[in-house]
C-alpha cells in the first residue's frame, strides 16, 4: 500500500535530523498561526501565491533562496565543525551522515541558492529594463516558481521522512546505482531536480521570449542594459543545457526503477557517460549562475561611478562568448578519465580561452570606475570585493585547466577552494550587490546600510579565511569529502583557520538576517518614493517603488542605452510631467493553477521516491487533469481601468 | 502548451490598446524555442545511444531483431499522418471546421496505428527475452525509440483535445495558435522519427 514507506523510514534515534526537522516544523507551525491570526491566508493566497505578477514571483525566488541559504549554510559549519574536530578520531558525525550533509550542502546551495537568486532577480529587474508590463507567458512563470518549490519541498521532506543521497552532488554512478545505494536518497535526489528542472526550463524559454519580444518601442538588442543581455545568455543557455540534465537524471531513474544498463558497472552500461553528460549540464549551469552576476556588476558599476558603462559593445560580445564556450570546456572535471593526450590539450586550452573574455569584462568594470565619482553604497562594495576575490578564484582556475596540474590537483581541497572562490566570489557577490541595489525597487525602501556594511565585511574576511587555508591543505594531499583523518597529515591547524572563517560567514549571515528586519522595522524612514534612489540609469528606474503591477502606465519609447539617464539631463535631473490621458492597461488575471499542478507534482515526486505507485498514477493523472483544464478557462485577463491608473500615477507624484 | 497563458479570443472585439504585443506570435515563437529544447533532448538520446549501440553484452544486435518492413510500415503510418495533420492546417486557414476535425481524427488513426505497432515491437522483443535489462545496448534502444512513442503519444492526447476545442469553441484565434503549436510538434517528432528510422533501424540492419 505505501510501498517503501515504513513507520522506520523517519530517523526517530538520530537526534541531529530530528532536531532539525522539529526546528522547521516548528517555524512552520508558527507562521501559520501568525498569519492565521493576522487574518492573513486569503491576502496570502490571492496576492502572492496565485499571482502571476513577475515582481511578486521573483520576491519569492528571492525569499525561498535565502531560507535555504540558511540550511545549506548549516551544513557547511557541521562540515566544517566537524574536519576542525576529527583529527584522530571519528568526529562527531558519523561517516553515512557526513555523506549526506555534503551532499545536500551542493545541492541546495547550487539548486535552491543560487539559482533561485538568479532567476528571482532575472524576475523582478528583466522586464522593467526593457519596457514591458510582465512576462511573454505569466501563468507559466507562476507554474515554473512552484515547480522550483516543490523540488525544494522535497529536498526537505528528505531530511525528516527517509534520508537524502549520500553520492556527493552530482550523483556518480556506480556509486548513485542501486546496488550500492539502495535507499530512497539518490531518489530524492532524481525527483527533487527534475520537477526543479522542469520549472527553471520554462523560465528559460519564458524570459527568452520576452526578451526577444516584449522590448518597448526603440529599445534594440543593442540598446539593451547589460543585466538584460546576461539574463539573455543565461536563458539561452538553460534552453541548451537544460534538457541535457533532464536526460540525465531520467536514465539513472530507469536504471534504479526498471533495471536498464545505461550507467551501469556490468551489462554494457558505460559510468563515464554519465561524467560526460552532467557536466555538459554541469558547465554551462556554472555561466547560467556567474553571467547574470556579471549583469549586476555591469549595471552596479556604472550607476555608483555615475559614468556610462566602458565598452558596452565588448561587454556584450565577451558574455556571448562565454555562453558559446560554456559548451565546450566540459571534460575538464575529468581529464583524470583518461581521454589521452589531444583530447585534454584541447579541452585545457578550451578552458584557458575562457579567461580572456572574462578579463575583458573586468577591465571594462576597472575602466568604468577610473576617474568615476565612486558613491560608496553596498552594492559597489561587493563589486569591489567581486573584482579582487574573483580574480584570485579565476586565476586558480587557470592553473587547473592545465591537465598535468589537475592530475595532481583534482579532488584536492585545492579544487573546492577555487569553486568557492568563483562561486561566493563571483555569484553570490554579485547577487547580494543585486540584492541591496534593487531591493528598493521590489519593496520600496532601502536597505539598512549600517548591518549591511557590518555582514560585508564580517563576509568577505571570512570567506578569505575558510577559504584561502583550502588550497594550501590541496597542496598538502588533502583530499575532498573526507570525514576524518590522521593527525600525522598535519592538516588540523588549517582546518581551524578555516573553521574561524565559516564562523565569521556565520555572524554575516546574522547581521544580515538583522539587516532586513531593520530594514523592514524602520521602512518608513527609509521609504524610496522616487523610485530612483541611486541615480539610476536604466528603465527600471523611471517605474515606482515598489511598481504598480502594470509598471509602466505608458510604454516607454527609448532613444538611448542609458535613456532613464538622458531623460533626466534633458529635464535637468526633473522627471518629464506626465500630460497624457491615462488609457486601460491590459493585464493578465492572478491564477491557482500553477500551484495547483504543482502540489500534484509533490504528490507524483513522494510517491515515485517511496515507490507508491497508485498515488504515483494519481499524482500524474491530476497534474494532467488541472494543465488540461487550465486550457479551457477563458477568464484569464482583465483590464484596469484608466480612472485607476490615473489615481495610481497622481499618488505617486503627489508623495514625491 | 504556452498558448495557455492569455487568452486573446475575449478581447477581439475590445479596444485595441497599441501596447498589446501580438500573443499569438509570441506563442508561436515560444513553442518554437521549446522545440529546440526538446531536439537538445533528443540529441542527448542520440549520443546515449551512439555510444551503447555497440554494447550488447552477449544479448542480440541490433540486425539480429529488426524487422524492417514492419518498421517501415510503421514509418508511413507517421509520415502519412503528417500530410493528413498539413491538410487539417490547409482547412484551418480556410476556416472550415468539419474538415478540420475529420483531418485531425484521419491523422489519430494514423497516430495511434504507429503507437500500436511500436508496442507490438516492444511487447515481441520482451516476449523472446530482448528487455531493456538485457544489455546497454537495448537500455539505449528502448530509451530513443520509447521517449519518441512518448511524446507522440502526448499530441494524440493533445489532437484529442484540440478536436473537443474545435467543436466546441470553433476556429477561434487562441484555438488556431494552439492547433499551430500542435502542427510544429507533430511535424517535429516526425523529423526525429526519421532520424531514429536512419541511425537504429537502418544503420542496424546494415552492421
Amino acid at each position: 500500500m505505501f510501498g517503501k514507506l515504513t513507520w522506520d523510514s523517519i530517523p526517530w534515534d538520530n537526534p541531529l535530523p530530528m532536531g532539525a526537522v522539529a526546528m522547521m516544523v516548528a517555524v512552520v507551525v508558527i507562521i501559520g498561526v501568525l498569519i492565521t491570526r493576522a487574518g492573513k491566508w486569503s491576502y496570502l493566497w490571492h496576492e502572492w501565491i496565485t499571482s502571476v505578477d513577475h515582481k511578486k514571483i521573483g520576491i519569492m525566488y528571492m525569499l525561498v533562496a535565502f531560507v535555504m541559504m540558511l540550511r545549506g549554510f548549516s551544513d557547511a559549519i557541521m562540515m566544517r565543525l566537524q574536519l576542525a574536530i576529527a583529527s584522530g578520531n571519528e568526529g562527531y558525525l558519523p561517516p553515512e551522515h557526513y555523506d549526506q550533509i555534503f551532499t545536500a550542502h551542493g545541492v541546495i546551495m547550487i539548486f535552491f541558492v543560487a539559482m533561485p537568486l538568479v532567476i528571482g532577480l532575472i524576475n523582478i529587474v528583466v522586464p522593467q529594463q526593457i519596457g514591458a508590463r510582465d512576462v511573454a507567458f505569466p501563468f507559466l512563470n507562476s507554474l515554473s516558481f512552484w515547480l522550483f518549490f516543490v523540488g525544494m519541498a522535497l529536498v526537505n521532506i528528505s531530511l525528516g521522512v527517509g534520508e537524502f543521497a549520500k553520492t556527493g552532488w552530482l550523483a556518480y554512478p556506480p556509486l548513485s546505482e542501486l546496488g550500492t545505494s539502495p535507499g530512497v536518497g539518490v531518489d530524492y535526489y532524481i525527483w527533487s531536480l527534475q520537477i526543479a528542472g522542469v520549472g527553471t526550463l520554462m523560465t528559460g524559454i519564458n524570459f527568452f521570449v520576452t526578451i526577444m519580444k516584449m522590448r518597448c518601442p526603440g529599445m534594440t538588442l543593442m540598446r539593451m542594459p547589460i543585466f538584460t543581455w546576461t539574463a539573455l545568455f543565461t536563458n539561452i543557455l538553460i534552453i541548451a543545457a537544460f534538457p541535457v540534465l533532464t536526460v540525465t537524471l531520467a536514465l539513472l531513474a530507469l536504471d534504479r526503477y526498471i533495471g536498464t544498463h545505461f550507467f551501469t558497472a556490468t551489462a554494457g552500461g558505460d559510468q563515464m557517460m554519465y561524467v560526460n553528460l552532467i557536466w555538459i549540464w554541469g558547465h554551462p549551469e556554472v555561466y547560467i549562475l556567474i553571467l547574470p552576476a556579471f549583469g549586476v556588476f555591469s549595471e552596479v558599476v556604472s550607476t555608483f561611478s555615475r559614468k556610462k558603462l566602458f565598452g558596452y559593445t565588448s561587454m556584450v560580445y565577451a558574455s556571448a562568448v562565454i555562453a558559446i564556450l560554456a559548451f565546450s570546456v566540459w571534460l575538464h572535471h575529468f581529464f583524470t578519465m583518461g581521454s589521452g593526450a589531444n583530447v585534454n590539450a584541447f579541452f585545457g586550452i578550451a578552458t584557458m580561452i575562457i579567461s580572456i573574455p572574462t578579463g575583458v569584462k573586468i577591465f571594462n568594470w576597472l575602466f568604468t570606475i577610473f576617474r568615476g565619482r565612486l558613491k560608496i553604497n553596498l552594492p559597489i562594495m561587493w563589486t569591489l570585493a567581486f573584482l579582487s576575490t574573483f580574480t584570485i578564484g579565476g586565476m586558480t582556475g587557470v592553473l587547473l585547466s592545465v591537465p598535468g596540474a589537475d592530475f595532481l590537483l583534482h579532488n584536492s581541497l585545492f579544487l573546492i577552494a577555487h569553486f568557492h572562490n568563483v562561486i561566493i566570489g563571483g555569484v553570490v557577490f554579485g547577487m547580494f550587490a543585486g540584492y541591496s541595489y534593487w531591493f528598493p525597487k521590489a519593496m520600496g525602501y532601502t536597505l539598512d546600510e549600517k548591518w549591511g556594511k557590518r555582514a560585508f565585511w564580517l563576509w568577505v574576511s571570512g570567506f578569505y579565511l575558510a577559504f584561502i587555508p583550502l588550497y594550501a591543505l590541496g597542496f598538502m594531499g588533502m583530499t575532498r569529502r573526507l570525514s576524518h583523518y590522521d593527525p600525522s597529515t598535519g592538516w588540523q591547524p588549517l582546518l581551524l583557520v578555516a573553521l574561524s572563517g565559516a564562523v565569521l560567514i556565520l555572524f554575516g549571515v546574522l547581521c544580515q538576517v538583522t539587516q532586513l528586519y531593520v530594514s523592514i522595522r524602520d521602512r518608513h524612514i527609509n521609504q524610496d518614493v522616487t523610485g530612483d534612489p541611486w541615480d539610476g540609469r536604466t528603465l527600471e528606474w523611471a517605474t515606482s517603488s515598489p511598481p504598480a503591477n502594470y509598471n509602466f502606465p505608458f510604454t516607454p519609447v527609448v532613444e538611448d542605452r542609458d535613456c532613464f539617464w538622458s531623460e533626466k539631463e534633458k529635464n535637468n535631473g526633473q522627471r518629464p510631467k506626465e500630460t497624457r490621458e491615462y488609457v486601460d492597461i491590459h493585464m493578465p488575471r492572478n491564477t491557482g493553477a500553477g500551484v495547483i499542478i504543482s502540489a500534484f507534482s509533490l504528490v507524483f515526486g513522494f510517491a515515485m521516491i517511496w515507490h507508491i505507485w497508485w498515488l504515483a498514477g494519481l499524482g500524474l493523472l491530476g497534474m494532467f487533469v488541472s494543465f488540461i483544464r487550465r486550457c479551457f478557462e477563458t477568464d484569464v485577463d482583465y483590464y484596469i481601468p484608466a480612472a485607476e491608473v490615473e489615481a495610481t500615477e497622481k499618488l505617486r507624484v503627489h508623495n514625491v | 502548451m504556452s498558448s495557455v497563458a492569455v487568452d486573446t479570443q475575449q478581447h477581439q472585439s475590445d479596444h485595441d490598446h497599441d501596447h498589446e504585443h501580438d500573443e499569438s506570435s509570441s506563442t508561436v515563437f515560444g513553442f518554437w524555442i521549446y522545440i529546440m529544447s526538446d531536439c537538445i533532448l533528443f540529441a542527448t538520446l542520440f549520443a546515449t545511444y551512439a555510444v551503447l549501440s555497440s554494447n550488447t553484452f552477449g544479448g542480440p544486435a541490433g540486425h539480429e531483431i529488426f524487422s524492417m518492413p514492419f518498421v517501415l510500415v510503421e514509418t508511413f503510418l507517421l509520415l502519412t499522418s503528417s500530410f493528413t495533420y498539413g491538410l487539417a492546417m490547409l482547412a484551418m486557414h480556410k476556416d472550415k471546421s468539419k474538415q478540420v476535425v475529420s483531418w485531425l481524427v484521419v491523422t489519430f488513426i494514423l497516430g495511434f496505428g504507429f503507437i500500436g505497432m511500436e508496442l507490438y515491437e516492444f511487447h515481441e522483443l520482451i516476449t523472446e527475452g530482448h528487455s531493456w535489462q538485457t544489455s546497454g545496448f537495448l537500455s539505449a534502444f528502448f530509451g530513443l525509440v520509447a521517449t519518441h512513442g512518448l511524446h507522440v503519444s502526448l499530441g494524440l492526447i493533445w489532437m484529442v483535445v484540440m478536436m473537443y476545442s474545435v467543436l466546441r469553441y470553433g476556429l477561434t484565434k487562441q484555438v488556431k495558435t494552439r492547433l499551430t503549436c500542435l502542427s510544429l510538434f507533430w511535424h517535429f517528432l516526425d523529423i526525429v522519427w526519421i532520424c531514429v528510422f536512419t541511425v537504429v533501424y537502418l544503420m542496424g540492419a546494415i552492421t
